[in-house]
């Protein structure tokens, strides 16, 4: 029974999954309120699903890469769970999760390229093999300067949509936003295989923005 | 007594991670992870690095704190957490942490007020706290004078700094000094071979027009830093002791006499400081002096209760639960800038 979360997207959305089928799901699209709404959706789901925690036997969590503040929420949220259920989580990138989702909903069958908003005029994203094969790491970039790289590629994501002069094979069909139904159906496909999971740790994929500041000289006396 | 709340708080709302565990008055566990090493460079505390040490540190300084409280996670009678006022990002993490193991273990959770949680934790070191008390708050995020007829539900401010606070001025003071950050510790070092009167820098708002309780340090900041400036130009070399001193000094006057003044205009026979500039040696031996004079008792915990740390939020939280206070809701959110006068976050589902 997994319980599934992913807050690195401006979506907050939770899920749980008895390893053969989705029991609950829930998504809300809310920017900025993801440390206020994720716990409240966690608890909708597993009622939904009438499922008590002590049969939860592994988390789920998107690691990213996303917006740092939204995506520290599911991160803390899945180590404490882990901890306090005493229970394994399972690190997926969210990137895996819209793929998995734009394959379950569109015909993809062949190469295609996943975007999310990374802000500042950037996206996240990574090419894709098939829905369940990831080809690329992660990255961020500016849409131009990777425009040879996606061009004419079938593309899905909120960050596709952002920017469709680079994403010029923006697939209306696919969900815009990640859903933590997909991830958990992942993840549960990559447990029966027996595959690796990524360790739950944020990807930032950019360093903290701080400056040393110039200051003053040193007149350390002695 | 056994029957005394257990309770373990977060706290995360600059760059410490703390973790306390406390039963009632009794202090179990201070677990702390710092990231100030990681903001030195910067001069200040970059609240973006502070929430990606938060996450790391999170879990196991929780472990560590169950682990010396000899305690375990099931036993606990609540879950309290800073739920503001301090650096956003930084907040989320200790709040959504908190509530994950609230939820998890069937636990009420607390969302709880930083600056409550400093006057509070002296009740680990002094017992129950005396009803009303009088508090000053020294530190890098507030300067504040508060009265507090009941810590879990009536907190007053009767004043505060109108413009840095005054640990503020320490690190700022010590960067022109070329002391490196933080500066508290540094400049109190300094200070203890200077002379405190060799300068007389000002007081501020100790006018007879000026607010009585309010607080203003950047005047002073900058003096300070134009006197260094003139020795410089003039190709003399800075005294950094006389100046530590005489810095010092000024804020610490003012600090207490305005402190002083608070308790006797309110028929208030005690004091409480905390907050990490209550750490400062010469700011605890004038308080005391003065306070002994005034016939006022000072109430000051050891130094590491006076810096942000999670048994402060725990003791808070502890006596929420002795008080019969509301918990929170699991929509509980980290508020930056919540105010002094709500001790706590009561959910909307249990408000009475
Ligand atoms: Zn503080």
């Amino acid at each position: 029974m997994l319980l599934a979360f992913d807050t690195a997207t401006p979506a907050i959305t939770a899920a749980v999954h008895d390893g053969t089928a989705v029991r609950a799901e829930s998504t809300q699209v809310d920017a900025r309120r993801h440390g206020e709404l994720l716990l409240p959706t966690v608890d909708e789901v597993l009622r939904e699903a009438g499922v008590k925690l002590d049969a939860v036997t592994g988390i789920v969590v998107g690691v990213g890469p996303g917006p740092y503040t939204g995506l520290r929420v599911g991160l803390v949220t899945a180590a404490a769970f882990g901890d306090a259920l005493g229970v394994p989580v399972y690190g997926v990138c969210t990137l895996d999760g819209i793929a998995y989702a734009a394959g379950q909903a569109d015909d993809l069958d062949g190469p295609f390229v996943v975007a999310t908003d990374a802000r500042r005029k950037e996206v996240y994203w990574a090419r894709y093999g098939d829905p369940r094969t990831r080809i690329t790491d992660p990255a961020v970039d500016r849409p131009a300067d990777i425009a040879d790289e996606v061009a004419g590629l079938p593309a899905v994501g909120a960050g596709a949509a952002l920017y469709p002069e680079v994403f010029t094979g923006v697939r209306p069909q696919a969900p815009v936003h990640q859903s933590a139904a997909a991830l958990a159906a992942l993840a549960s496909e990559r447990l029966a295989r027996g595959e690796e999971f990524l360790p739950a740790l944020p990807l930032y994929l950019r360093r903290p923005d701080a400056q040393v500041p110039a200051g003053y000289k040193l007149v350390m006396p002695k | 007594m056994a029957d005394e709340p257990l309770v373990l708080g977060i706290e995360t709302s600059c760059d410490e991670t703390g973790v306390g565990v406390v039963r009632g008055h009794t202090l179990l566990a201070d677990a702390v992870a710092t990231s100030v090493d990681e903001h030195a460079r910067f001069g200040g505390v970059v609240p973006e690095v502070a929430s990606r040490a938060h996450l790391e540190a999170m879990v196991p300084t929780i472990q560590r704190a169950l682990k010396d409280a000899g305690v375990s996670a099931s036993d606990l009678d609540g879950i309290a957490v800073t739920a503001g006022p301090g650096l956003a990002g930084a907040l989320l993490v200790g709040v959504s942490a908190a509530k994950a193991y609230a939820y998890a273990l069937g636990k009420p959770l607390y969302g709880v007020n930083h600056l409550a949680s400093h006057i509070c934790v002296d009740q680990l070191e002094h017992g129950a706290l005396p009803e009303p008390t009088m508090a000053l708050l020294v530190s890098g995020g507030h300067s504040s004078l508060l009265l507090a007829p009941d810590i879990t539900s009536d907190v007053r401010s009767l004043g505060s700094t109108i413009d840095d606070a005054a640990g503020e001025a320490f690190d700022k003071v010590a960067r022109v000094l070329g002391l490196g950050f933080p500066g508290g510790p540094v400049i109190d070092r300094y200070a203890r071979e200077g002379d405190p009167d060799a300068i007389r820098f000002p007081r501020g708002l100790t006018g007879p027009r000026d607010p009585l309780y309010d607080f203003s340090f950047s005047g002073l900041k900058t003096s300070v830093a134009r006197w260094i400036e003139a020795r410089r130009a003039a190709g003399e070399t800075v005294p950094v002791a006389d100046v530590a001193a005489s810095f010092q000094e000024a804020v610490t006057d003012v600090l207490t006499r305005k402190a002083i003044r608070a308790c006797k205009d309110h028929g208030v026979d005690h004091l409480m400081m905390g907050g990490g500039v209550a750490a400062n040696s010469r700011l605890r031996a004038m308080a005391e002096e003065r306070c002994a004079a005034a016939g006022i008792e000072l109430r000051v915990p050891r130094p590491k209760l006076c810096t942000d740390n999670g048994a402060m939020v725990a003791a808070l939280g502890a006596e929420m639960v002795a008080r019969g206070r509301a918990a929170s809701d699991w929509e509980l959110p980290a508020d930056s800038s919540l105010p002094v006068t709500e001790p706590h976050v009561p959910g909307r589902h249990h408000a009475a």
